[in-house]
């Protein structure tokens, strides 16, 4: 009796202490994140792109990598969705009867969420060549589509699910063709498109290996589509890298940016989740 | 004709106008039904489309040489166009199992307590936290690892196993992993725990076990199929993991011996070259024979621990 | 259209859901501007009776449906038919009021919008029309513009009811549309469908036998997927001929 509870005793503090470590990683992250980075911020950081050369130059900040990355971030959401809320109605909406077809479908897309960014980027410059683009914006904002689009794809499904039978009944009794009945639930799913987006926007802000071969790497904001863009990530990957100590400052400082932007983003999503399953129950 | 009205059979009005609009409203829906459905196959066919490119592309690299002798020599030079892939494939392979060991004995545990000891206010702090964790973009992970995870191997682990080390190495890629793929085990173990159903444990507790007993014999056996498509996801999420791995396990072609040693994954060979794979004849398709593998194996990893899960997730709703 | 001829008739309607046979060997007819009442015990195949009208069951997976349902005449069935133009004829009043994600005018306005009517004055008409015909038109007039979801369950469901009319329906259907309500919005549903039969044909799912009675003018009794009784009210629950409606109606069967 003694040596089951004495097990059951020791377990237990393995859990706790597991539970500690994996919770704790997070802030541990975060924190040293903070630490490393806070020194470097500056007013320059968030408003001047970089001077006297890259890989060099002491000056400036990483106003180039936060634009670029909105580009390419919001580039690629806003082409996903354009794909994806299709696909999400079509997968619901238009394959009433085909369940085994439908699943089979969302498993694709799970399977697509699940390859690698790098074979995205991979890909996305084979693209790129095929059509003889170089490392642009533009490049950049479709190796991240091809990305984001799976994301989308199920979130929005799972969202859309959400939507009550009845509702979609009354819009058809009332005469409504499919589409106009999916106008109605596009309109129940506002939030939940929000939330989507974001989820879509945090991870396209974030990715490194789809846009490593692709974006290019630029020190200037880029004026056209053509023109080669920095990312943040890139930002960090690269100037970590330099010799020099204020270069390697900016990568920290722009390693601070992007962990604020992406738990703004994060927080903001999962808390527009909770008020959407709140609002429905 | 607009204007026109005759009488149908229920005696109302029926207006050639109003017809007119219905035409037009069922054939918009018809296009836009043609269309949704041309984006669905379009989305769905990229992962025929990216298999096909790749190894399109990968064809020269295999003309050259075999599947059997890229995957088992050790030669890497690709200006007399030998491109051997073991030390990657070890690398890989070394990087992911030290991730896959630190973080499924982890995740098991924190799963079972927030789930079976837990209050549920535990679960209700941690698991937002366990979602910013997920959030956070792989190349954070690089800088911490970096920061932090680099000199605490340098000067704290390593010291007391190896005469020297770098900090940069398989182990610190391995951490690093680990981490990265915590929201992912745990979310899905806390998903298979907490299906299982309560008169399975009651039944177990009936019988006189502790609690810890029924866990063991009874929780962790009945869940064992979701512990390994949790597993299987994750390996695949940390086979194709690059840029955090690249920035901290010291990018060296040699098959690893210790896990203080240096290694060189897949991916980052992919990451690292991209910028040569031009210049020199092979190389190019060499890397895309690369990204090709990955996918693969990423593909197989992928359907299997999904077949399961789906299973899982019907058995459990039967 | 005189008052007795058949609405909705239905010939030889068989219907499987998943493997199941719901429905078998189906032969009514619902006449015109009356209100018929389908009732029977909860799982009996009422409401899938009542889906099949409008052809509801299209939305979901492993329907088979063979037969013939006529409406005005028209085989809704036939794949030539062409199914919104159908539904249109068919105001639905769901278990649990469903209001779109729209404000209360834009509600009612729906319909009347997606077929074609876009001037705002015409809109404005119907609007109060409708709401004046479900007794909302004095609870609901300042707030016009307000989200539907804001409104009473009792008061959603009338909106529901005027949204379904302002389409121009021939026939109203109801799936055990008060079963959420309260007594007072109960009472003041069942009252409109006493007053609208005028002028449409409304089919009844209840599972409340005193509803039943209150309302309508024909009761059809289902029991395990075949009809076993139909005819008047009256008759039907005062003085069945088969014996199992009379056990139904005593409250054997539940």
């Amino acid at each position: 009796m003694r040596r089951r509870n004495l097990e059951e005793l020791f377990f237990k503090f393995l859990m706790v202490l597991a539970t500690l470590i994996v919770g704790g990683s997070f802030f541990l992250i975060v924190g040293t994140i903070f630490y490393k980075g806070a020194p470097y911020m500056t007013f320059d950081m968030l408003t001047k792109t970089p001077g006297g050369g890259f890989y060099i130059g002491k000056e400036g900040g990483i106003l180039n990598a936060i634009i670029g990355s909105m580009y390419v971030a919001g580039g690629a959401t806003i082409l996903g969705l354009i794909i994806s809320i299709p696909v999400a109605i079509y997968l619901n909406m238009y394959m009433d009867g085909k369940k085994f077809l439908s699943n089979t479908l969302r498993m694709v897309f799970d399977v697509l969420f699940g390859i690698p960014s790098i074979v995205y980027g991979a890909f996305g410059f084979l693209i790129m060549v095929y059509f003889g683009l170089r490392a642009s914006l533009l490049g950049g904002i479709i190796a991240v589509t091809l990305l984001v689009i799976p994301i989308l794809v199920r979130t929005l499904d799972e969202v859309i699910r959400t939507v009550p039978l009845e509702l979609r009944d009354a819009a058809l009794s009332l005469g409504s063709t499919r589409w106009e009945t999916a106008k109605v639930v596009l309109r129940a799913i506002r939030p939940g498109i929000i939330t989507a987006i974001l989820i879509s926007f945090g991870r396209a802000i974030g990715d490194v290996a789809a846009v490593l071969f692709t974006a290019g790497f630029s020190d200037n904001i880029p004026t056209s589509l053509h023109e080669p863009a920095a990312t943040l990530p890139l930002a960090i990957f690269f100037q970590l890298g330099s010799p020099i100590e204020e270069v390697q400052g900016r990568g920290y400082a722009s390693a601070l940016i992007l962990t604020i932007v992406v738990l703004i983003i994060t927080i903001l999503s999962e808390l527009l989740v909770k008020k959407f399953y709140k609002h429905k129950s | 004709m607009i204007g026109y009205v005759i009488l149908s059979q229920s005696g109302q009005p029926i207006n050639y106008y109003i017809q007119l609009m219905q035409r037009i409203r069922l054939l918009k829906d018809k296009i836009i039904s043609k269309l949704m459905l041309l984006f669905t196959i379009l989305s769905v066919s990229l992962v025929f489309i990216i298999g096909i490119g790749l190894y399109y592309k990968s064809i020269p690299v295999l003309q050259n040489s075999t599947w059997g002798h890229l995957l088992t020599s050790s030669v890497w030079k690709p200006l007399k166009g030998l491109f051997g892939f073991y030390p990657y494939i070890m690398g890989t392979l070394w990087v992911t199992g030290i991730a896959i060991i630190i973080a499924l004995p982890l995740c098991v545990l924190t799963s079972l307590y927030i789930v079976e000891y837990a209050h549920s206010r535990v679960r209700r702090i941690l698991m937002p936290f366990v979602n910013l964790l997920s959030g956070i973009p792989p190349v954070i992970f690089g800088v911490w690892g970096v920061l932090f995870i680099i000199p605490l191997i340098q000067d704290h682990i390593a010291p007391h196993f190896v005469e020297f080390s770098t900090g940069y190495s398989v182990l610190a890629g391995g951490i690093v992993l680990a981490v990265m793929i915590f929201p992912l085990i745990v979310s899905i173990l806390n998903e298979v725990l907490r299906t299982m159903p309560q008169e399975l444990k009651d039944a177990s507790l009936a019988l006189g076990a502790t609690k810890w007993e029924t866990i063991k014999k009874v929780i962790l056996r009945k869940a064992l199929p979701g512990i390994i498509a949790a597993t299987v996801l994750a390996i695949s999420r940390a086979f194709g993991e690059t840029i955090a791995v690249l920035m901290v396990c010291g990018n060296n072609a040699v098959v690893p011996h210790s896990v203080f040693d240096a290694g060189y994954p897949l991916p980052a060979l992919i990451a690292n070259n991209y910028g040569d794979m031009m210049s020199i004849p092979l190389y190019d398709s060499a890397l895309m024979f690369a990204a090709l593998l990955l996918f693969i194996i990423i593909l197989l990893f992928n359907i299997i621990s999904r077949i399961i899960l789906s299973r899982l997730e019907r058995k459990m709703a039967a | 259209m005189t008052k007795d001829k058949a609405h909705i008739s239905v010939q030889d309607l068989n219907v499987h859901i998943g493997g199941n046979h719901i429905l078998k060997d189906l032969n009514i007819d619902i006449p015109n501007k009356s209100v018929t009442s389908i009732i029977g015990p909860s799982g009996c195949g009422k409401t899938t009776l009542l889906k099949t009208f409008n052809r509801l069951h299209d939305t979901a997976a492993d329907v088979k449906v063979t037969g013939k349902v006529l409406v005005d005449g028209e085989d809704i069935y036939d794949p030539n038919t062409e199914i919104t133009h159908i539904r249109k004829k068919m105001g639905l009043l769901s278990q649990r009021p469903y209001p779109l994600p729209m404000s209360i005018y834009d509600n009612v306005a729906y319909g009347p919008r997606i077929h074609g009517t876009r001037k705002k004055q015409d809109l404005d008409i119907i609007v109060e029309k409708q709401l004046k015909a479900t007794a909302l038109w004095n609870e609901v007039k300042d707030r016009l513009h307000s989200s539907a979801t804001r409104l009473s369950i009792g008061q959603q469901q009338r909106l529901c009811l005027a949204r379904g009319l302002a389409v121009g329906p021939e026939i109203i259907l109801g799936d055990e549309s008060t079963s959420a309500l309260d007594p007072v919005s109960t009472s003041i549903i069942e009252d409109l469908f006493v007053k609208l039969k005028q002028d449409y044909s409304i089919v009844l799912v209840t599972h409340i036998l005193r509803q039943a009675a209150r309302v309508s003018d024909y009761i059809i009794f289902v029991y395990d997927g075949r009809i076993v009784e139909y005819g008047k009210t009256e008759q039907v629950l005062r003085n069945p001929r088969e014996e199992l409606t009379k056990e139904y109606v005593k409250g054997y069967i539940v």
